[in-house]
C-alpha cells in the first residue's frame, strides 16, 4: 500500500512546555485516520508542523515517498486547520481562484467544488458575509480543489451548530466514499468513531496509541447479565474462566471476557448449568470508554 | 514570477482600501503636476510656477523626483496592511497549507514592492516629460534626456523605502504598530540624532554618519533641488552668500540603500523561517 505520510520520533517544544513529544505513526492511502485528543494535546500542532507552518525542534516526517520538497508536496495534500481562513473583502469564487493559483490547477475545477459543498449560489457573495458553517464548507471546497491524496481536517466541526456538524459529517462520508485519504482531528470521540477506521490518540503530546480502531483495545466486549440467584451466577462465570473481571451494579452483572464468547454459547452453557436468564445483552466498550481508559493509564503511573 | 505577481494582484486589487490608496496615490501625482503648471493671472497677480524655471530639461527629472517621493507615504500605507492583513487574516498560514513555500510567499511580496516601484519610476518619468515638454526653455533631445540618473536614484530610493515598511511590517504584524514604528524609528532613530549632532559638531558630520542609516540613506540619495534653481541662487548671491553644492546623484549613497533592502528582504525571510504560525 502507498504511504503518504511518514512521522518519525517527532518533536516540538515551546520553551519549557513539550507540545509533542517522540510522535511517530504512518498514513497509508486509502484509510480514514483520527487523531484524538483532549484540547492542548499537540493535534494541531503536529498538523502544522507537517503543514510547513510550525517548525519542529526534531524528529523528522516526510510527504509520500520522500522525493518531493514539503510544499511541492502539499499541492497534492488538502488541509485546514483550526478556523477557516480567506481574505473576508474576497468573494468565495475569487478567494479560490487565487488558491488556484497557488496550487497550480485550473479554475475550471471551481463550480465542481462548490456545488459539491452546496455554495455555488452564493459564490459571489463575500466571505465575511458567510455563517460559520457556510465559511468551513467553503474551506474544504478550497481544500478539495486540488483533487487531493489527502484531506486534513482540524476540527472541522468546533463551533458549528447541528445543522452545521450534520452537514459537515455528510460531506466528509462523500468525499471518504470517494476514495480520499482523509486525516480528522478532533476531541469528538463520536465524530471519530462515527468516521474514521484508524486513530492515533495524543496526550500532553504523547502518542499513547496508533493502529486500527477495532484493534485500539485489546477487548473481546463484556456481557449484561440478569438472573434470580446472581451469587450463583457469578461464582458459576467464575469457575468457567473466560472471564476477566466482574462488576454488580443495579442488580445487573456486567462481566469482562479475557477471551472469545458468543452469547448464544453463554446462554446455552448457562440454562445446562439450571441458571435461566432473564436479561442477556453482549456489548464492546464505546471508543469513549477505551480512550479514558487509555488516558487514565496514562495519567495514573 | 508572473504567477506569484498575480497572486499578490489579486489580493491587492480586490481589497478597497489598498485599490483606493494605489489609485489616490497616482492620481495625486498627476493632479500635483497640473496644479503646478496652472498660469495664475489675476488682474496685477501674475504668477506662473514654470517661470521660476522648475519645468527646464534637465532640472524638471532633479525637482519632480525630489517632490514626488514624498508621497510614497501612500504606497507605505499599502505595503504595511499588505503584510498584516496576511497575519490578521491568518492568510499566511493557509498560503503556506496551500503550497506556497515561505520563499515564494516573500518573493510575491519582493516582486509587488520593485512592480510599484517601477511603475511610480515611469509614472514620474511620463509626467515629468510631458510637463517638461510643455513649459521647458530648453528643448533638444540631448538636454531632454540628460541627468536620467535622477530616476534611478527616485527608483531606489522608492525600493529601499518600500523593503523598510515590508520588513517592519513582518516584524510587527499590525498595519497601525508597524507605521507607527517607522514614525518613532524616523523621529527618535535618525532626525533627533541628527539634529543633536548638526548643534554638536556640523552639518557635514551629521550628514557623513545619517547617510549609513536606513532613512538617511534614502534621504540622501536624492538630494534637494531648491536652491539649484537660479532665483534662489540669485537671491543668496544679493545677500552675499555663494551656495556651493554638489547635486549629482553618487553611486555609492545608492548602494547604501540597496544594501538596506537586501538586509531587509533577507531579514523578513529569516523571520518567517524561524516563525510558528
Amino acid at each position: 500500500m502507498d504511504t503518504i505520510l511518514t512521522v518519525t520520533n517527532l518533536t516540538k517544544k515551546f520553551g519549557s512546555l513539550t507540545a509533542v513529544k517522540d510522535l511517530s505513526f504512518t498514513i497509508e492511502k486509502g484509510n480514514v485516520y483520527g487523531i484524538l485528543g483532549p484540547n492542548g494535546s499537540g493535534k494541531s500542532t503536529t498538523l502544522g508542523i507537517v503543514l510547513n507552518v510550525v517548525n519542529k525542534t526534531s524528529g523528522s516526517f516526510f510527504w509520500f515517498d520522500g522525493e518531493t520538497s514539503t510544499h511541492q508536496a502539499l499541492k497534492k495534500v488538502g488541509a485546514i486547520i483550526e478556523r477557516p481562513n480567506f481574505y473576508p473583502y474576497m468573494s468565495a469564487e475569487q478567494n479560490l481562484k487565487l488558491v488556484c493559483r497557488i496550487k497550480e490547477v485550473p479554475e475550471s475545477r471551481i463550480q465542481e467544488k462548490l456545488e459539491l459543498v452546496g455554495l455555488w449560489g452564493r459564490r459571489h457573495s463575500k466571505f465575511k458575509t458567510y455563517s460559520l458553517g457556510m465559511k468551513q464548507r467553503l474551506a474544504i471546497a478550497s481544500a478539495l480543489l486540488n483533487n487531493p491524496e489527502i484531506l486534513i481536517l482540524d476540527e472541522p466541526t468546533n463551533g458549528l451548530d447541528p445543522q452545521g456538524i450534520h452537514q459537515i459529517r455528510e460531506l466528509i462520508k462523500t468525499i471518504a466514499s470517494q476514495g480520499t485519504t482523509i486525516l480528522l482531528a478532533s476531541h469528538l470521540l463520536d465524530e471519530v468513531e462515527k468516521v474514521c477506521s484508524h486513530v492515533v490518540i495524543l496526550q500532553k503530546g504523547v502518542n499513547l496509541y496508533s493502529g486500527k480502531v477495532d484493534g485500539m483495545f485489546a477487548s473481546h466486549g463484556f456481557f449484561e447479565l440478569k438472573t434470580a440467584d446472581m451469587d450463583g451466577l457469578k461464582k458459576f462465570l467464575e469457575a468457567q474462566g473466560s472471564f476477566s473481571h466482574f462488576e454488580q451494579e443495579n442488580g445487573l452483572l456486567t462481566a469482562y471476557l479475557d477471551q472469545p464468547l458468543e452469547a448464544a454459547d453463554l446462554n446455552e452453557i448457562c440454562f445446562k448449568k439450571g441458571i435461566p436468564l432473564s436479561h442477556l445483552v453482549k456489548r464492546k466498550e464505546s471508543l469513549e470508554q477505551q480512550f479514558l481508559t487509555l488516558t487514565n493509564k496514562q495519567n495514573q503511573p | 514570477m508572473i504567477r506569484l505577481l498575480h497572486i499578490e494582484f489579486i489580493k491587492l486589487w480586490n481589497n478597497r482600501a489598498s485599490r483606493f490608496l494605489i489609485v489616490a496615490y497616482f492620481g495625486l501625482i498627476a493632479l500635483i503636476a497640473l496644479v503646478t503648471s496652472i498660469k495664475i493671472d489675476w488682474g496685477p497677480l501674475k504668477f506662473n510656477v514654470a517661470d521660476i524655471g522648475i519645468f527646464n530639461f534637465p532640472y524638471i527629472w532633479h525637482f519632480n523626483t525630489f517632490m514626488i517621493a514624498f508621497l510614497k507615504v501612500f504606497l507605505a500605507i499599502v505595503i504595511v496592511s499588505m503584510i498584516s492583513n496576511e497575519y490578521s487574516n491568518k492568510t499566511i498560514k493557509q498560503n503556506l497549507i496551500d503550497g506556497l513555500s515561505k520563499k515564494e510567499f516573500i518573493a510575491s511580496k519582493v516582486w509587488t514592492i520593485l512592480a510599484l516601484a517601477v511603475a511610480s519610476t515611469v509614472f514620474v518619468f511620463l509626467i515629468s516629460l510631458i510637463l517638461g515638454l510643455m513649459h521647458s526653455d530648453f528643448n533638444e533631445i540631448s538636454i531632454i534626456f540628460s541627468d536620467l540618473e535622477y530616476l534611478i536614484a527616485y527608483f531606489v530610493k522608492l525600493f529601499g523605502f518600500f523593503s523598510f515598511c515590508f520588513f517592519v511590517g513582518m516584524l510587527v504584524k499590525r498595519s497601525a504598530f508597524a507605521l507607527g514604528f517607522l514614525f518613532i524609528w524616523f523621529i527618535g532613530a535618525e532626525f533627533f540624532p541628527w539634529v543633536y549632532m548638526t548643534s554638536k559638531y556640523s552639518v557635514q558630520t551629521a550628514d557623513q554618519v545619517s547617510m549609513f542609516f536606513p532613512f538617511g540613506s534614502m534621504w540622501q540619495s536624492l538630494s534637494e533641488p531648491f536652491t539649484r534653481l537660479s532665483v534662489i541662487q540669485n537671491a543668496a548671491r544679493e545677500v552675499g552668500e555663494e551656495i556651493v553644492k554638489d547635486y549629482s546623484v553618487d553611486p555609492v549613497q545608492l548602494l547604501i540603500v540597496l544594501a538596506w533592502a537586501a538586509i531587509f528582504i533577507w531579514a523578513s525571510y529569516a523571520l518567517l523561517k524561524k516563525r510558528d504560525l
